[in-house]
């Protein structure tokens, strides 16, 4: 026995009481902490491994697309990520419709952080011909449908060409801008991508800045 | 025999804990129909456990097998269709005893003083459900099970910064996928029906502790030596209640009187549930609905997504909302509400009986209200019906805020000292 403990039984005995408070109260707060940091220590593995599995991020590399087969006006799908993105060659068209509607539309100029920068520009993208988008409602996560050649009059007067999303009604344009009075708040997200050279693109990372 | 009962109950308190939540309990003898939704919650939770029990079994919770394996489970097992049907049908039964349960307990006050907590754990015991059901849904993997986790775990997204994060999280990959379903498989077969157990033994618990209310909202226990000896109960009833309080002759044991009525409720309750179960199962595409016959494609979203019906009158009010993220915290706003539903009320008279005509209708709007939001949420969307949903929502919270105003000063009828006879 040390002298300390004696001291403090004494001291506890003096004033008749059984115990020595401010020695539990240390201990007891003392205890709690370091009990508090082994709790958050022990519940790190729990929580982090709810996070993408390597296999899961293996599995969300980039993709490598081909996209010389696509004729003029064509959307084609391909998986990134297990998402659907949409290559869309557009024409001078469709690509002269996109300055007529900026007044109906929610965030013409893209201020929104829905795209890399090399894609903040009227077009959406890096090549004005292709557009390529993930093609995934921001309202709630459904896929739009592509409405081409005047099927898309029937949701926006005077537009030909669209997106609309079956499930809350949400619409957008051959950019992938959102039109106002729809549910989903933002423009489609533009994935980061690159062309390797003038018929295949890499999806998933952008060029490095040299 | 009753020196085996004995040596048991010298170990551990059989008889006494069955007297007292049972034999002698104390409950109101003018119980009426509306008290036999507790019962009956009960259960449909008993079948969804055994239920649940025997699907796992031939369930494979792989999004590359467990369609599949649903529908081997109704094919080719023996009986198989029979568990598994008990096993949804029963999940929408649920949820319909339970919105019977919370609205008796509107309209007889049973969620006032002294029941706040009592309520609390019941509303808990509803948020434990939706979550079970929710990913229930998401396990045989079919298109509604897909888009409607993507939708409801979307939801996450709206909140602020750490929304996207949270999302994948939640998801554990980019998107909806296996490893949404595995982990979901978890959750609905072990961690909430734990929570969901746990919190109707404190349901249970805090009931007996407050004691039932009853459709006169008239204590039945009074103050000790209140009550002469003619105004006491002549049933035996456990000293745990007799040592606190008189107990007035209004009550009738739990068992077997109690218990004997929801038996009949029971019979009847069987009848409906085994008619839906072979003769509708799938409700017309709304217990299970149509497009989740067929397997998940994460490339096409089915042409309407809804959730199942319970969820629809929430639903409603997150569509009702043109914004995502007010839209989200609507919806969530519409459950915490009802959480606080004790402290709206402002009364002290506990039953619609004894209380004004203004109460009646507002509950029973209240009632017409969140059914037509179910309509609207559950049904493809329609220009009137955006109109419509943002009314209802208006009304639904506007039900909260009446209360809260009115109660305080309310013209209410005289309360019987005693459960009229």
């Amino acid at each position: 026995m040390s002298n300390v403990s004696v001291d403090a039984k004494e001291s506890a005995l003096s004033d008749d009481k059984p115990q020595d408070n401010p020695r539990r109260r240390f201990l007891t707060v003392a205890t709690s902490v370091v009990g508090g940091v082994g709790v958050v220590g022990a519940a790190v593995p729990f929580v982090a491994s709810w996070n993408p599995s390597a296999k899961a991020k293996a599995a969300g590399a980039d993709v490598e697309v081909d996209i010389s087969a696509i004729e003029p006006g064509q959307l084609i799908r391909v998986m990134w990520r297990s998402k659907p993105v949409w290559i869309v060659r557009r024409t001078p068209e469709i690509l002269a419709e996109l300055a007529t509607h900026e007044d109906k539309l929610r965030d013409p100029a893209s201020e929104n952080e829905q795209q890399p920068a090399f894609a903040k520009n009227q077009w959406r993208s890096m090549k004005e011909e292709y557009l390529i988008l993930v093609g995934i409602c921001t309202h709630l996560g459904c896929s739009p449908q592509h409405m081409k050649d005047g099927a898309f009059e029937e949701y926006v007067e005077g537009v030909p060409d669209g997106f609309f999303c079956p499930c809350h009604g949400s619409k957008f344009d051959m950019a992938g801008r959102v039109f106002e009075n729809v549910p989903a708040p933002l423009n489609l997200v533009v994935p980061p991508y690159q062309f390797v050279d003038d018929t295949t693109v890499i999806i998933g990372s952008e060029a490095e800045v040299a | 025999m009753q020196a085996f009962l004995a040596w048991i109950e010298a170990r551990i308190p059989m008889m006494r804990v069955a007297n007292m939540h049972a034999i002698q309990y104390p409950a109101p003898r003018n119980m009426n129909f509306w008290y036999v939704f507790g019962f009956l919650a009960t259960i449909v939770l008993v079948n969804q456990i055994v239920t649940g029990i025997w699907l796992t079994m031939n369930f494979n919770p792989t999004s590359e097998g467990a369609f599949a394996s649903v529908e081997y489970i109704m094919r080719e097992i023996d009986y198989g269709w029979i568990i598994r049907y008990m096993h949804s049908t029963g999940a929408s039964a649920f949820f319909i005893v339970v919105y019977m349960h919370m609205f008796r307990g509107m309209i007889y006050g049973s969620y006032q003083k002294p029941r706040e907590l009592l309520w609390i754990f019941g509303m808990l015991i509803y948020l434990a459900l939706m979550a079970e059901a929710f990913m229930g849904y998401v396990l045989p993997w079919g298109q509604m099970s897909y888009w409607g986790a993507q939708v409801i775990v979307s939801l996450f997204s709206a909140i602020p910064v750490i929304g996207p994060d949270l999302v994948q999280w939640i998801q554990g990959d980019y998107v909806i996928s296996g490893a949404t379903l595995n982990r979901f498989f978890a959750l609905h077969v072990i961690a909430l029906p734990l929570v969901i157990v746990i919190l109707v033994f404190l349901h249970i618990i805090a009931l007996h502790e407050v004691g039932s209310n009853n459709p006169d909202g008239v204590a039945i226990k009074h103050k000790k030596g209140s009550l002469s000896e003619d105004e006491k109960t002549k049933f035996e009833i456990h000293e745990y209640y007799t040592s606190k309080y008189d107990i007035a002759d209004d009550i009738v044991p739990f068992f077997p009187h109690i218990v004997l009525k929801d038996l009949v409720a029971f019979c009847i309750f069987l009848a409906a549930f085994t008619y839906i179960m072979f003769f509708a199962p799938e409700m017309g595409g709304k217990f299970l609905e149509h497009p989740n016959f067929e397997i998940a494609n994460p490339l096409k979203t089915p042409e309407h997504i809804f959730p199942v019906w319970y969820f629809t009158p929430f639903y409603a009010i997150l569509k009702a909302v043109p914004d995502k993220l007010f839209g989200v915290i609507a919806m969530f706003g519409a459950i915490i509400f009802l959480f606080l539903l004790p402290w709206f009320d402002r009364g002290t008279v506990k039953s619609w009986r004894y209380r004004s005509g203004l109460h009646k209708l507002n509950l029973i709007v209240f009632a017409i209200v969140f059914i037509f939001l179910g309509y609207l949420g559950g049904t493809p969307q329609e220009n009137w019906k955006i109109t419509a949903s943002q009314i209802l929502t208006v009304m639904y919270f506007g039900f909260f805020i009446l209360l809260f105003i009115y109660s305080k000063n309310e013209t209410t009828k005289p309360v019987p000292a005693r459960i009229p006879k």
